[in-house]
């Protein structure tokens, strides 16, 4: 990305510049930990890479294509397929059972069910260990547990990045310790880059990078 | 689990329909109230209507054409007017003697073939004098082509006694009649018709008593054949109007008019001639339209409104659809869906509680005799009609709201 610049409230008195012009390259492949301290435009930038959000100016390539002049549907179309989420508060759907919420974006992208998403799904579930609870409602697993769903979720498409907000924020030592190791393992045996915005100085000392946001400029 | 082929859309709407169980469950019990009242009433009205219907036609034909009336004009006119001059003539209305319609085989042949037309009867009627002994009794009489004025006014479902087999020498007459002259079937009767040097009379036959279901008609009312009536009143070869009946009964003034137009015979439908009639009718039909409309308003809103507080409670499961790549015309749809669905399950039940309210009603409205105080129809188009104008109403309420999903920034639902 090059000049990136994120303002909310354009043009009215009260403008304001949360990026203030960012360039940043990340590597395919690459682990990286997003720090800093809140407010400092983490989850912005985040959102901005992930194509939830479009920057105020600057340029954005992810997987070498430019998002600049896509429109809403081409970007929808890009996210399904090259980005994975997992968010803080781990965010399944609750009416629907741990498979079936790791099942929801191979639907949503080919439209109708297939037994082929089902076996994908169960392999993902397996990959994080949950197989015994894959019939579960999402709402009654445990946080830790949710959050590992949501991982399995976010690799359903096969993506090239996976983008991590915080999902360490609110769990205990242990659980995130699960998570953060999936993560890793996921990036080293798929080669899926990672952007892990994390405020655990710990965790973000074991990635390979380390970018750090303050004011809405990089340092580091 | 998901079922293999099933739309996405189609999972997720159902999916939570069923987690948000009391809306659910409360707007379709809100859809199917208002559908079953919409069904009940139009069935209730429908048979209503098509009874009174049915009462006033059974006994009269739809469209009656009738000869011109007699118009009487002062002799001195145009020409021989005296120019500077007005003249206030005054003009006595003429007598209506009894004549037939002009040419009137042409023109049954012509009406005949119509495509809106049924049936075409050709009639003589007149007044009459029925004497029997001492009584005389002033009777109308109808001279009748039985196997076409039949198709008509059916008498034989009418009939008392006898036969309505009317040959030369025969009538039929009506119970007050046959009573207040002491006769019954094969007894004769003198007629009378006419008065001065055109009187005629002749003897003719009872052979069948019927039951118009009015007293006045059942003492007045007399059919013989076509021929008999013909000479007895005058008329040799004539007919004083001719009876036609229509395939669509609302659309009998239209076709009276056209025949008006095309034969120049005066012809007038049951429309004008049962006029307040009529227009209670219509009134009914008008009260009846705007009250589906309003309860099927009811619904939209009904609809649209719990859809709205669905896309609110949804907002943080919309944003993670987004982020996964669901696209705004799938979240559109999954609303829209999930508006249809509402509908078609509430009319579903509105249409079963309708039928349940209608087969009661009918067992327990009832005549004094015990028959069911009229015929009411379950026409399934009404059903059919009801699932599809309701579904369409779920779509279409459930725009708004579904729009509104659709258009959610996936960041603020997501953070919200």
């Amino acid at each position: 990305m090059r000049g990136l610049r994120k303002a909310y409230n354009v043009g009215l008195p009260f403008e304001t510049e949360v990026l203030h012009g960012l360039d940043l390259t990340v590597l395919r492949g690459e682990f990286c930990a997003v720090v800093g301290p809140s407010g400092s435009g983490k989850s912005t930038l985040l959102n901005i890479v992930g194509l939830l959000d479009r920057p105020t100016s600057g340029t954005l390539e992810v997987c070498g294509e430019a998002t600049t002049r896509l429109d809403d549907q081409a970007l929808t179309r890009l996210r399904g397929h090259s980005i994975g989420f997992v968010f803080q508060y781990h965010h399944l759907i609750t009416a629907f059972t741990a498979l079936e919420n790791v099942m929801m974006p191979m639907l949503g992208a080919a439209g109708f069910a297939n037994p082929a998403m089902r076996v994908r799904a169960a392999a993902l579930i397996a990959s994080v260990g949950l197989t015994a609870w894959q019939d579960n409602l999402a709402g009654n697993l445990s946080g830790g547990q949710q959050q590992r769903v949501a991982i399995a979720r976010s690799l359903a498409m096969g993506p090239a990045l996976l983008l991590a907000d915080e999902p360490t924020g609110n769990l205990d030592t242990k659980s995130a310790d699960e998570v953060f190791a999936l993560l890793r393992q996921f990036n080293s045996e798929q080669g899926t880059t990672v952007l892990f915005v994390t405020h655990n100085a710990e965790l973000a000392g074991r990635c390979d990078k380390t970018i750090e946001v303050i004011d809405g400029r990089l340092t580091g | 689990m998901f079922s293999t082929g099933a739309p996405f859309e189609w999972i997720v709407a159902l999916r939570f329909l069923r987690e948000g169980r009391l809306q659910t469950v409360f707007i379709i019990a809100g859809v199917a109230i208002g559908v079953a009242v919409i069904v009940f009433m139009s069935a209730l009205m429908a048979g209503l209507q098509s009874n009174f219907i049915r009462r006033v036609l059974s006994a009269s034909a739809h469209i009656e054409l009738l000869p011109p009336k007699e118009v009487a004009r002062p002799l001195r006119q145009g020409a021989m007017a005296v120019p500077g001059e007005l003249e206030g003539a005054i003009v006595q209305a003429p007598l209506q003697r009894l004549k037939s319609i002009d040419q009137w085989q042409a023109v049954a042949a012509q009406i005949e073939a119509m495509p809106q037309v049924l049936v075409v009867a050709p009639v003589a009627a007149g007044s009459a004098l029925v004497v029997r002994g001492s009584a005389t009794r002033a009777i109308t009489l109808t001279g009748i082509a039985p196997e076409l004025y039949f198709q008509i006014v059916d008498l034989q479902d009418k009939l008392v006694r006898g036969s309505t087999r009317l040959l030369g020498s025969d009538i039929l007459i009506g119970t007050e009649l046959a009573s207040e002259l002491g006769v019954g079937v094969g007894d004769k009767l003198h007629i009378t018709a006419g008065a001065g040097d055109s009187a005629a009379s002749t003897l003719l036959t009872i052979c069948g008593v019927f039951d118009l279901g009015n007293k006045g008609a059942n003492l007045r009312s007399t059919y013989v054949a076509l021929r008999t009536a013909q000479s007895l009143l005058g008329l040799p070869g004539g007919v004083s109007s001719i009876a036609v009946t229509v395939r669509d009964v609302y659309a009998a003034e239209t076709v009276a008019r056209q025949i008006a137009a095309a034969t120049g015979v005066q012809s007038d439908s049951w429309i004008t001639t049962n006029a307040q009639f009529f227009t209670a009718v219509s009134a009914q039909t008008t009260a009846n339209t705007a009250i589906r409309f309003f309860v099927g308003l009811s619904v939209a809103f009904g609809i649209a409104s719990v859809l709205a507080v669905v896309v609110v409670q949804k907002s943080r499961e919309i944003g993670i659809l987004r982020a996964m790549g669901i696209s705004r015309a799938q979240i559109l749809r999954l609303f829209l869906l999930q508006g249809g669905l509402l509908a078609l399950a509430g009319s579903l039940l509105g249409s079963g509680i309708g039928a349940m309210g209608l087969v009661l009603w009918q067992r327990l409205a009832k005549n004094a005799d015990g028959t069911p105080l009229f015929a009411l129809v379950m026409d399934p188009q009404l059903f059919g009609a009801a699932l599809l104008l309701a579904t369409l109403t779920g779509l279409v309420a459930a725009f708004a709201p579904a729009r509104s999903a659709a258009r959610l920034d996936p960041v603020v639902a997501i953070r919200g």
